[in-house]
């Protein structure tokens, strides 16, 4: 094992290279592209033999990731949020072919404004596709996680491709401390893909993703899919377990931090959930029973795990790094989903914030604790906060005051 | 790459396709699918399937031809891929890359091998799939392009697509239509790919030439086939070949080759009939002729073949 310093990308084409991927079709976009130049670099170099083919767009390449891995070969392919939006007709098709693989994508903000800073929208739009969702707080994480997806993924029970989420820029381009597993650890932990009866062979023809006249057989497909995804919640967990046994890392589907005699918890995805364990170690020294509750398994929703993390919490503060218009946050839906009609549920404050990479600072974590605390003290969840601050506001007013300035200048001039 | 195009030549010896005689007496495609009465596609497919075997995968984009694999009956004995309308050959060269692969591996033996078919029809072939063709052209994926061509949206009711004649009338274009057809052909052979041909049902021995000549090739190769579509084009089923030769006749569809860096006629219609005889044949074109003739149309129609075959020389 060795110890490095990584950025969240490369440690991402650490991970396709230690599950030893025979085939990565690639397409750049903004933060992802580091992933596959330092996939393509190694292959040119002959470090890992895997074999990437450029494709014209990320609606081809995923298009190419599932007819490949339905072919039998293990696929590794990244992208991030216009091109996974691109790609989504192909991210809702796919899944039913249950040819799995892994799609690491690097959140970031969607337009419109077109912006390349990092917010969740881009791979919650993907949340009811039929891929499975891990959503990574650290390089780390993101090394890790491309492992275990692989074994989840291509679980004989699961057999459904797997994104590995994590955040443009403060993952993407941060580097961290990472270990990278040796790879006979790695093998031994990732056997080689097993393609199944899923696979194109001259001796035996298959037909795959054919039409159905109807919704009887629609139906069918569609729930054994979804039936698969459920399954891959215990087998998560059994993967999780064997891999904190090897490489003494563990990542649970609900990880926690001081959670568990906490009287306030925040809950959160990705990589600002680290601001809020900095949050949680201050309010404590204020004598403030805070903690925090991060999913890293989105989908499936790890149902049993949040309620055993969250049930006898008095409040939770769930902070959306995305925005649903017209709703609001989508995990704050998520999680009182879980917990609606459940003996003990807290009282949820909902926020919605770090919309396209803007930071949440650390006074912002100590009022939402506040606000929460007080919504479970009145019995009476408040309404959900757009985190915004007035200086923010100022800025805003202001750029738009000289842009309407210069026009002016500029009409009376001519 | 040869002479600057996308092949590698195959040393086996080609199988001369003289006439009828030598057509392939097995029929691969079963019938009883669910496309309508005299489809022209069918009749092309089943011709070109024939040739190729059934060691293939038919990589599919959205057409009429997505419900012949229709769960859990499918007519192919080979395999069969659905994709989507935008990314058939992007599924092909996932297949073909992990085929290699897992030949090169030596995770399955050379005889596992496909080869990878993109089915598709014009709409996506001349529109939404544009795209990623050219893409997997200039990549020189080893792959078979069949487009059977119809000149319209045929699934969903005929609607206009780059593919419809000027002057067809179209579920989108009652008047008849206003643009003209794309040269599909043209541009794929601006790609300098291993090989294009244009073919129709109705002439079965100029179609399996070029199918085995362009099963022989590696690279990217166009299989481009009019298909003459009775609900489509509005005439009865039976006309379906005939109709097929008067569009050869008349010189509408020229029956070409692109190959070592140029384009052959396989069939050079002397004298050309009238194009009108081909026109007149289909409701689609029956503003032309009624209430009374539009003689400006039909000059402008029968102008552009003339051109076309006083360029072609």
């Amino acid at each position: 094992m060795t110890r490095k310093l990584l950025t969240g990308n490369v440690a991402a084409a650490w991970g396709a290279r230690l599950a030893d991927v025979d085939y990565v079709p690639a397409f750049p976009i903004t933060p992802q592209t580091e992933i596959i130049e330092t996939l393509a670099r190694w292959y040119e170099r002959g470090e890992a033999g895997g074999r990437l083919t450029m494709l014209e767009s990320e609606h081809s390449m995923l298009t190419a990731a599932a007819a490949a891995a339905a072919t039998g070969v293990r696929v590794f392919t990244a992208t991030s949020s216009q091109g996974l939006l691109y790609a989504m007709e192909m991210m809702f098709a796919v899944p039913g072919w249950r040819a799995p693989f892994v799609l690491a994508n690097v959140s970031r903000a969607l337009a419109t404004p077109i912006t390349l800073e990092p917010d969740h929208t881009d791979v919650l739009a993907a949340r009811d596709s039929g891929f499975l969702q891990i959503h990574c707080a650290t390089c780390q994480e993101v090394l890790d996680s491309v492992l275990i997806a692989y074994r989840l993924a291509e679980h004989p029970r699961v057999r459904l491709p797997a994104i590995v989420n994590l955040d443009g820029f403060y993952l993407s381009f941060t580097r961290e401390p990472v270990e990278i597993p040796e790879a006979d650890a790695a093998r031994d932990f990732l056997p080689p893909f097993e393609a199944g009866a899923v696979a194109f062979r001259a001796s035996r023809p298959v037909s795959q993703a054919v039409a159905v006249l109807g919704g009887s057989p629609y139906s069918y497909f569609r729930y054994e899919a979804h039936l698969a995804s459920l399954d891959a919640l215990q087998a998560y967990d059994e993967i999780a377990a064997d891999f904190g046994r090897r490489f003494g890392r563990h990542h649970p589907a609900v990880a926690s931090y001081r959670a568990d005699d906490a009287e306030v918890a925040f809950v959160m995805i990705g990589a600002f959930s680290t601001k809020a364990m900095e949050a949680v170690d201050r309010l404590r020294e204020q004598g403030i029973a805070a903690g925090l509750v991060r999913p890293r398994l989105l989908r499936p929703f790890p149902v049993d795990a949040l309620r055993k993390a969250l049930l006898g919490r008095r409040a939770l503060a769930v902070i959306d790094q995305n925005l649903s218009m017209g709703k609001g946050g989508v995990l704050a839906t998520e999680i009182a989903s879980a917990l609606y009609g459940c003996r003990g549920a807290p009282v949820i404050a909902s926020y919605v914030g770090g919309l396209g990479g803007r930071d949440i600072g650390p006074e912002e974590f100590y009022a939402m604790a506040a606000e929460a605390r007080a919504a479970a003290d009145a019995g009476q969840a408040p309404a959900p906060r757009l985190l915004y601050t007035a200086g923010e506001l100022r800025e805003v007013r202001k750029l738009q005051a000289i842009a309407l300035a210069e026009r002016h200048e500029a009409g009376a001039a001519t | 790459m040869k002479d600057g195009t996308r092949a590698v030549s195959d040393p086996q010896p080609l199988h001369v396709i003289r006439g009828m005689k030598d057509l392939p007496s097995a029929h691969l495609l079963a019938g009883g699918t669910s496309m309508c009465a005299g489809c022209g596609g069918l009749q092309a497919l089943h011709e070109v399937y024939d040739v190729l075997g059934a060691k293939t995968v038919f990589v599919n984009a959205a057409g009429c031809m997505t419900l012949l694999a229709n769960y859990p009956f499918t007519p192919f004995r080979g395999s069969w891929l659905y994709t989507s309308m935008a990314s058939a050959p992007a599924g092909a060269q996932g297949v073909r890359d992990a085929l290699d692969i897992l030949i090169a591996k030596r995770r399955i033996p050379p005889e596992e091998d496909l080869s990878a078919v993109v089915l598709t029809g014009d709409g996506a072939a001349y529109g939404m799939g544009l795209s990623a063709t050219s893409a997997a052209i200039e990549r020189g994926l080893d792959f078979l392009y069949l487009c059977y061509d119809n000149e319209g949206y045929g699934n969903t009711g005929q609607q206009a697509s780059g593919a419809t004649p000027h002057g067809a009338r179209t579920a989108t274009s009652g008047r008849g239509y206003a643009g003209f057809k794309k040269d599909l052909f043209a541009v794929w052979a601006a790609h300098r790919p291993a090989y294009a041909a244009t073919v129709i049902g109705s002439e079965p021995v100029d179609l399996a030439r070029k199918v085995e000549k362009a099963a022989r090739i590696k690279g990217p190769r166009l299989i481009l086939a009019l298909a003459p579509c009775p609900t489509g084009w509005d005439y009865d089923p039976q006309e379906t070949v005939e109709i097929g030769h008067l569009a050869m006749k008349c010189g509408i569809w020229p029956l070409r080759e692109f190959e070592n860096g140029r384009i052959v006629h396989t069939r050079t219609p002397h004298p050309r009939v009238p194009v009108e005889e081909y026109l007149r044949r289909q409701g689609r074109f029956r503003h032309l002729f009624e209430p009374q003739r539009d003689e400006q149309a039909l000059a402008a129609i029968q102008a552009g073949v003339d051109a076309y075959w006083q360029s072609a020389g």
